[in-house]
């Protein structure tokens, strides 16, 4: 049999798990909900500049601290800023750090995580001790003082948050491709000849995939959260551009008097990270072979 | 037990260095020149070449780091910009009320975490383990910093039963000192709680399944103890470690919850010198968190192999 013809079946094999990691992911209705949720928050983050709300940065002085009302649906801020308006745009925000966060860490720690699972020796002594190295830091204190050196702006956020996120990355690729690695199909590709960058491209990187994508998932819950604490301390989106967190900052000076400037920021902030958490955890249970 | 102590001690080396180096290259982020940051107003060239001699900005980067280095190494982490205090000594007097918000935290994480995750593992798939498993998810979703917010909008501003902020030395005054921590511990121990349910839970899961319960049940052992003594035991290891990864957790919630509390410690030490650019007290905050956090995780390998006896026996 050559190696053409073994392509079949295991092609074939790759789809049946596809299709039965697909049927489980449809069956978990959390998984569902949180897909949900995270679709409507992304579609109000893209329609933001096309729907009838005002500008998120216009005040009124006539309308300041109003509580929700026909005219404004969730009620206005300290300087009659509207906050629908202000919590729709502010989506866009989350959002973006939370995606453009995780894939500086996905995009940056894959490789690195592949060369040292892959090529083992010094490459994986050198790149294993920078990351545990960088394990031992909490994650949201090398943020904030990446964030506090870089300057604050939502950019260096999401590159500190990246940055901080990254090492998971390293840890889990590297894992996995030690899993992996021994497995006959690279032997294979090895005896056959092919180059290590096919190799790992072509063979690995496919294999190693999901558990990556699940801890994607996850993390871009964790970095919504750390986006709103950095914007909250005012390390992150700067005013009067929106932002969950920096909303929220503003918001816990004027607790007796506008309490409703308080609650939509933050309903909004646990939504959304909800709906990633319940999505990663039917990625997770989907995609894990001993679940079924 | 010294041998595997002495070697968990040498392999934390590497990593301190590593994480020394970062602190050190921090402070090369800085866009700019350091010494006009430094200097404020102050453009005096003399006054500037003074201030880069003292800070040996003149020296090559390799010879400032090993001169960083050197003294860090002997406790002197520089002195701070605001205050003009030794870096080492304000993160000293700002780690009491951290370390009492800390273990607040993790008491109240582990009565309800840990009981949780038991009873949902016993009553898998039914209504308690689905709620359980809701809150949970919800506890590991919720910013504590808008719990916070929430929290102090109901109990202090409307029901007016805790302080909003404040703190009191629990030596000083302990009652009062427990009062105003009550509502921080709970917020900064919400999601602590959530991440021990789900890992006992899990962890208990796959002890209850294994075969040893199997036979403990089969003698006819009460549920009680199969549950608690067999069981348990062997699911703790797990939490065990799982407990000093949350250190940093902790470290790291603290940020926040000691901003929106008010409370005078080490996370509130950050942020203000984050925004008075007070930059030798942030370096030296993240490497005593780092160092901190190696320490509970080996704190937690020793008690992770005096807990195993199988562990230990390999020793």
């Amino acid at each position: 049999m050559t190696a053409l013809d073994q392509t079949v079946p295991i092609a074939g094999a790759a789809q049946r798990s596809h299709s039965r990691a697909w049927r489980k992911f449809r069956a978990n209705k959390g998984a569902l909900a949180g897909l949900g949720i995270i679709l409507f928050f992304a579609l109000l983050a893209i329609a933001a500049p096309a729907l009838p709300i005002v500008d998120p940065n216009a005040t009124d002085w006539a309308a300041v601290r109003q509580p929700p009302s026909p005219a404004h649906w969730l009620g206005t801020d300290e300087i009659g800023r509207d906050l629908l308006s202000r919590m729709i745009w502010g989506t866009r925000a989350s959002l973006m750090a939370g995606a453009f966060s995780v894939a500086i860490a996905v995009l940056a720690g894959v490789p690195f995580g592949l060369v040292a699972g892959y090529f083992g020796g010094w490459a994986d002594m050198v790149i294993s001790r920078i990351t545990e190295a960088f394990l031992a830091m909490p994650f949201l204190i090398t943020a904030i003082a990446l964030a506090a050196f870089l300057g604050p702006s939502l950019t260096n956020a999401m590159i500190a948050i990246g940055f901080s996120a990254m090492p998971i990355f390293v840890r889990l690729t590297r894992g996995q491709v030690l899993a992996v690695k021994t497995e006959d199909y690279v032997e294979g590709a090895r005896a056959i000849g092919l180059r290590h960058s096919r190799i790992l491209l072509r063979y690995i990187l496919p294999n190693v995939f999901a558990p990556i994508l699940v801890q994607a998932t996850l993390t871009v819950a964790t970095a919504i959260i750390a986006e709103a604490s950095l914007s909250f301390l005012g390390l992150g989106q700067q005013p009067p551009a929106p932002s969950w967190g920096a909303m929220l900052n503003v918001a816990k000076n004027f607790m007796s008097q506008a309490p409703w400037m308080a609650w939509w920021p933050g309903a909004a902030i646990f939504l959304v990270v909800m709906g990633f958490n319940l999505l990663g955890d039917g990625l997770r249970d989907a995609l894990d072979p001993r679940e079924s | 037990m010294y041998a595997f102590i002495a070697k968990r001690l040498l392999v934390a080396v590497p990593t301190l260095l590593i994480i020394s180096i970062f602190v050190f290259s921090l402070q090369k982020l800085l866009p700019g020149d350091p010494i006009l940051a430094m200097a404020g107003e102050e453009r005096d060239p003399q006054v500037l070449e003074y201030l880069r001699e003292k800070y040996r900005l003149n020296d090559p980067v390799a010879y400032q780091y090993v001169a960083w280095l050197g003294s860090a190494l002997q406790g002197d982490l520089g002195i701070s910009l605001r205050t003009n205090q030794p870096v080492l000594h304000l993160i000293a007097q700002k780690l009491p009320p951290t370390i009492q918000l800390a273990v607040m935290s993790m008491v109240f994480a582990i009565l309800v975490g840990v009981p949780m995750g038991i009873l949902a593992a016993t009553r898998k798939n039914t209504v308690f383990d689905y709620v359980a498993s809701i809150v949970a998810l919800s506890g590991l979703s919720i910013p504590n910093f808008w719990l916070g917010i929430m929290l102090i909008l109901l109990v202090s501003v409307q029901l007016g039963w805790l302080p909003a902020s404040g703190y009191e030395s629990i030596f000083v005054d302990p009652v009062k000192s427990i009062k105003t921590m009550l509502m921080p511990s709970f917020v900064l121990g919400t999601g602590l709680a959530a991440t021990l349910m789900r890992h006992t839970r899990s962890a208990m899961i796959g002890v209850l399944t294994s075969d040893y319960i199997r036979t403990a049940r089969a003698k006819g052992l009460p549920e009680r103890a199969v549950v608690l003594e067999h069981s348990f035991r062997n699911a703790l290891l797990p939490i065990i470690t799982l407990g000093a990864l949350l250190f940093g957790e902790l470290l790291a919630g603290a940020v926040l919850t000691e901003q929106i509390f008010t409370i005078p410690g080490f996370g509130k030490l950050i942020v203000d010198a984050v925004f008075n650019r007070d930059y030798a007290v942030v370096q030296g905050v993240v490497l005593c968190t780092a160092v901190g956090f190696i320490l509970m995780n080996l704190i937690a390998d020793i008690l992770y192999v005096l807990l195993n006896p199988r562990m230990r026996a390999a020793l």
